[in-house]
């Protein structure tokens, strides 16, 4: 299936449409362990994360960064899409609300380059990052 | 050395699920990865005697991810495709934690080159040491 597309003029400043992600479940958590191989306890043991001086279990860093990355090629296209990077900032609990922004910051070349933030509920900032992709 | 990472579909189907993609290019006959599921070549496929991070020798008990970057030579890695995995300690280096001590940080890249031998996908992750356990920084 093939459908007409739009040609789409990218440019500086140029936001992204904003996604709310969340509240994020314990099942979101555990459905992201299982499916990306990463089983540390204590992003799912209640019991562990305690007895280590956590208040509860949290999120996987890498849920966040997958998220985002969700957005991002929401965005800018899966098939163009050549670059993504995140810094994991704060770390996310159960219950969180992630909302993600995203700007252009540069068009150049063939390539368009976007700056990235997801923020929870308090404000804070969980992840920081930037992608690339091609503009056609 | 190196290891493999074949690539299917049903991974990729449970993984944009997880991280919650509808996006048709990962639900099609033909699908390509979400990118972040480059992390989960590791995860899944690294052989323990390859694995770079031990190599660190951080304590477990406070280690974080700090960053986490992706570099894709074309378009994403589809399934069907099975993609072979170096990993390499780049860089270690220490900063004064805000609470005393030292943190240390450690740079791993991973390459993943495609049957004929091509540089299709880069992955760079920085590991952190926290300077104390969690516990006392409560």
């Amino acid at each position: 299936m093939s459908t007409a597309t739009l040609e789409k003029t990218w440019s500086l400043g140029d936001e992204a449409p904003v996604k709310v992600f969340g509240p994020i479940s314990r099942t979101d958590i555990v459905r992201y362990q299982g499916a990306s191989g990463d089983f540390h306890p204590l992003h799912h043991d209640e019991p562990f994360a305690k007895k280590v001086g956590f208040p509860s279990i949290f999120s996987v860093g890498m849920l966040q960064a997958g998220l985002l990355s969700t957005f991002a090629t929401d965005w800018l296209g899966v098939e163009n899409i050549r670059k993504f990077n995140v810094r994991f900032e704060e770390v996310v609990w159960p219950g969180d609300e992630l909302t993600c922004t995203g700007k252009v910051t540069a068009v150049e070349n063939g390539v368009i380059k976007v700056e990235l933030t997801m923020t929870r509920q308090t404000g804070g900032v969980a992840l920081s990052g930037s992608a690339e992709s091609l503009t056609a | 050395m190196s290891y493999q990472m074949p690539i299917d579909r049903s991974k990729i189907r449970e993984f944009a699920r997880a991280v919650q993609s509808r996006h048709p290019a990962h639900k099609s006959d033909d699908p390509v990865m979400p990118p972040t599921m480059l992390t989960s070549a590791r995860l899944l496929w690294e052989p323990a005697a390859e694995a770079a991070i031990p190599k660190l020798g951080f304590d477990f008990k406070r280690i974080l991810h700090g960053e986490e970057e992706y570099v894709f030579h074309g378009p994403l890695p589809r399934a069907g495709q099975t993609l072979t995995v170096t990993t390499e300690v780049v860089d270690t280096y220490e900063k004064p934690g805000k609470r005393g001590g030292v943190m240390r940080f450690g740079v791993v890249i991973n390459e993943f080159r495609d049957e004929s031998g091509k540089l299709v996908a880069e992955q760079r992750s920085v590991i952190v040491e926290t300077a104390r356990p969690p516990k006392e920084q409560a």
